[in-house]
């Protein structure tokens, strides 16, 4: 089976000759939740544009379930859904009318079962007569979402579909997309909140000055880059850290309450059983001890930070 | 063949017009029968007839001309740049369609209107004046292919234009002189010879004589040669659409 996105060796330089991609490969599953993380401007917006025919190409090659994204372009694209980074909305028209004409234009006969589905699932239902200009700015996302739905995608790109959205709608949008993923489409989203790839992606993939950084499944990245924290709740503070316990790389936290240690996963010695050892030697006395594991969102300013040197 | 997709544009566009009916179809009445009565009155008291048909009646053919030019231009413009200039262009650009459903439900929408509009303005003007119309089939195939091709123009307008500013400059500093000059309220031979040659260079000149031949008979140029130079211009409109939606100009960076 083709996988239902591969990009090879894809390269973007916007007319005024700035280099958005470099080289970019990159190969999606079926059914996967991918999450494609980078900064600002890293070149996210592009990449996921050529996948959907909204921006040309400068080289490379883009499969799309098998098939070539120019060649076969009625095909690739019937089979994509996007929700586009910006708000952009018919402001006049009503939500059912828009969603409708979204179908209509993905080449798919009008079913209002379906549509009603989608708008419910999005709590747009009630606001299906409303002028679009009169909803409010997270409801105008939900209703991009519900136009991306229209045609029954296979495959869902979400461009940052969480921006300046609620707790609530943020909720939901989990929800919609895991319940996508039971019905075998695969999603791809970028975002900024770290927790939203952690929470939902399958893979994560990183992109940065478009260049893709790293691609990994997240729960081996979480594993593999994850620093945890070890910390020391001391009885009494501490002014500085004592001589003795030097070799231990430890910080002071907390006003001096607590020793904070650091330490990789990964390694063959953690050194734990060694610094509780010296902490005894050295008289220093604790009443708690925790450990904490790194964020993606720390794993990935890492990474990124590491990439621009 | 993406039908869906040339329906579902094609009721968009239509419904955008039934949400601006006053806009559309009432203004351009409203003109035309003033036209009528300043044209008609104060022009047809010195200008009695020309080749035979009483002044009132012989600018009808050019006033439908001058409306069903301006209403394409602008429709057709509009109707794609809106998009362009709110964003949900995005929405077409990643649609499985190709340049020739986007122009049939586009062009055709705002085509569809001018037509319309046309008809009306033919049965406003038979409220003032007495219209004949000697060869209806081709009255009716000059209507369309005007609209049709005046649509084409303002498709490509409407993706050339990066402001409001060029978006109506265009019809205003261009379709509409053409128009005047190109024998909508004149015959051309009432012109001095050197203007008659320069006339010939002005395309609306082709459309309007043989709109008119098919009202009464009576043109400036030869029919073939009008109906001739309307396909040239509806052609040449075409293919640079094609080339427009190959090449990504101005749609996809
Ligand atoms: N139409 C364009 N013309 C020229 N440069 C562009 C164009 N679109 C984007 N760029 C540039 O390409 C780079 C990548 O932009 P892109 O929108 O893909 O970034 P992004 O990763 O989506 O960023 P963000 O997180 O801000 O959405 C940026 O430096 C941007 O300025
Ligand atoms: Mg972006």
């Amino acid at each position: 089976m083709h996988p239902a996105i591969s990009v090879s060796h894809l390269e973007k330089t916007y007319a005024g000759g700035f280099r958005a991609l470099k080289d970019v490969s990159l190969s999606i599953e079926h059914g996967e939740i991918f999450a494609l993380l980078g900064p600002n401007g890293a070149g996210k917006t592009t990449l996921i544009n050529i996948v959907c025919g909204i921006v040309n190409a400068s080289g490379g090659e883009v499969r799309v379930d098998g098939h070539d994204i120019r060649r076969d372009f009625r095909k690739t694209r019937s089979l994509i859904g996007l929700v586009p980074q910006e708000l952009a909305t018919d402001t006049f028209e009503s939500v059912l009318a828009t969603v409708r004409f979204s179908r209509g234009l993905f080449g798919k006969p009008r079913d209002d079962a379906h549509v009603e589905k989608v708008l419910r699932s999005l709590t747009l239902w009630e606001k299906r007569d409303a002028r679009i200009m009169t909803l409010s700015g997270g409801m105008k996302r939900r209703v991009l979402i519900a136009k991306a739905l229209a045609h029954e995608p296979r495959i869902l790109f979400l461009d940052e579909p969480t921006a300046g959205v609620d707790v609530e709608l943020r909720k939901d949008m989990w929800q919609i997309v895991r319940a996508l993923k039971e019905t075998g489409v695969t999603v791809i989203l970028t975002t900024h909140y770290i927790e939203e790839a952690e929470q939902m992606a399958d893979r994560v993939g990183v992109i940065n000055h478009g260049q893709i950084v790293l691609v990994q499944e997240k729960r081996r990245l979480m594993r593999e880059l994850g620093k945890r924290e070890l910390r020391v709740h001391l009885q009494e503070p501490l002014d500085a850290v004592p001589d003795s316990l030097a070799q231990h790389a430890l910080q002071l936290a907390a006003d001096g309450q607590e020793l904070v240690y650091t330490y990789d996963t990964q390694a063959e010695r953690t050194g734990i059983t060694s610094l509780l050892a010296d902490l005894g030697t050295a008289g220093v006395r604790f009443n708690d001890l925790t450990t904490r594991e790194s964020s993606l969102e720390e794993i990935f300013v890492d990474l990124v930070r590491k990439k621009a040197v | 063949m993406n039908l869906y997709a040339v329906r579902a544009i094609y009721a968009f566009e239509m419904a955008r017009t039934g949400r601006t009916l006053f806009q559309s179809i009432v203004s351009p009445v409203i003109s035309t029968s003033l036209y009528f009565i300043v044209f008609g009155a104060a022009i047809g008291s010195r200008i009695t007839e020309i080749d035979g048909v009483s002044y009132g009646s012989f600018i009808v053919p050019g006033l439908i001309m001058l409306s069903l030019l301006t209403e394409s231009v602008s429709n057709a413009s509009f109707g794609i740049y809106f998009p362009r200039f709110s964003g949900t262009i995005y929405e077409l650009l990643s649609a499985p369609v190709s340049w020739v459903e986007v122009l049939l439900g586009y062009v055709g929408a705002a085509a569809t209107k001018s037509i319309i509009l046309g008809s009306i303005i033919l049965a406003t003007a038979n409220l003032f004046v007495d219209v004949q119309v000697a060869h209806p089939l081709w009255m009716l195939m000059f209507l369309v292919l005007t609209a049709v091709s005046f649509s084409l123009f303002g498709f490509i307008l409407g993706v050339w234009a990066d402001g409001w500013e060029k978006l109506q400059i265009v019809p205003m500093l261009i379709i509409t002189p053409l128009t005047f000059l190109g024998g909508s309220f004149y015959s051309i031979d009432m012109l001095p010879p050197f203007w008659q040659t320069v006339t010939l260079f002005n395309p609306v000149v082709y459309l309007v004589s043989g709109f008119r031949w098919s009202f009464y008979e009576n043109a400036d140029v030869s029919v073939a040669v009008s109906f001739g130079m309307t396909v040239v211009f509806l052609l040449a409109c075409l293919f640079f659409i094609r080339w427009i939606f190959a090449s990504g100009y101005r749609l996809r960076s």
